[in-house]
């Protein structure tokens, strides 16, 4: 299971954000990272194998017990569902 | 192939009959459209582009677009799920509401790798032979019923009664199960 890493100023908190390819509010929300320039590493669930999603159904689950996307946990305790600039700003210190 | 120009001509017409608009912000549209169309492509239904489908139609049958939600959220937020589809408070105001995953978390988690899926990919020999009511059935292991409007008489057939009936508006608790009875004489 590879994550994409993308290198940022910003990157004194350890992001991940759970994805989907086709889903525009998981678009948004790497365009803001981006723009913000923090660093963080996403994955594209839906383009996972079987075995690859029912981990990544573990993972989420265990944080957040929600499956909803995008979901961005910030160092592994934060769990941001949905774009949500105000939160990510806060978690972030942005 | 879908062109993203029918997948839009799909949507506004399905809004136009429901009485809803499309999301207002040109951007925000073109990405819904795209993702509709990449699912259609790929699954060969256009599944909503903001969930996680599973690839097998009985499962994702909630989340085609329009989904089963977006009757019952437009109706509580003013807008679905994906903010695709929103009412004309929504659309003249310009402001998408926040609107919260409504698919029971158990559906949801028919997309992650459930053996029905594990299933799909390998085959059994000889399943071609098998009806196919039968395979779609045992593929799934979703079980369908018939469904009667008590207010209107519209009947379906399907894992669940709708939220609200699509001919009269009824609310989902009009839905009563149709049991059919096979008897046998002489």
């Amino acid at each position: 299971m590879q994550f994409s890493k993308v290198s940022g100023k910003k990157n004194d908190h350890k992001v991940t954000l759970y994805a989907l390819s086709t889903c525009v509010w998981c678009k948004l929300t790497k365009q803001f990272l981006n723009e913000n320039n923090v660093e963080y590493e996403y994955i594209d669930v839906d383009l996972l194998d079987e075995a690859d999603k029912r981990k990544i159904h573990e993972i989420i689950q265990d944080k957040s017990g929600s499956l909803s996307y995008p979901t961005t946990i910030i160092d592994e305790k934060i769990v941001i569902n949905g774009f949500r600039k105000d939160k990510l700003k806060e978690a972030l210190g942005l | 192939m879908t062109s993203i120009e029918e997948v839009r001509q799909r949507a506004e017409a399905d809004a136009k009959t429901f009485g809803y608009y499309l999301t207002p912000q040109p951007e925000l549209l073109q990405g819904f459209l795209e993702g509709l169309k990449t699912n259609e492509d790929r699954y060969g239904y256009p599944s909503c582009p903001c969930r996680l489908a599973s690839g097998i139609f009985e499962y994702d049958r909630d989340i085609i677009c329009p989904c089963d939600y977006r009757d019952p959220d437009i109706a509580q937020y003013g807008a679905c799920y994906c903010r695709l589809y929103v009412n004309k408070q929504v659309y003249e105001s310009q402001s998408l509401p926040e609107v919260p995953e409504r698919r029971p978390v158990e559906k949801q988690a028919r997309a992650y790798g459930t053996p029905a899926a594990a299933a799909k990919q390998a085959p059994a020999q000889g399943s071609q032979e098998k009806p196919v009511v039968k395979a779609e059935k045992a593929q799934s292991g979703v079980k369908k019923k018939l469904w009667y409007c008590k207010q209107c008489g519209y009947v379906v057939f399907r894992e669940d009664p709708p939220y609200i009936c699509p001919i009269c508006k009824a609310k989902r608790e009009m839905f009563a199960e149709i049991e059919s009875t096979v008897e046998f004489n002489g």
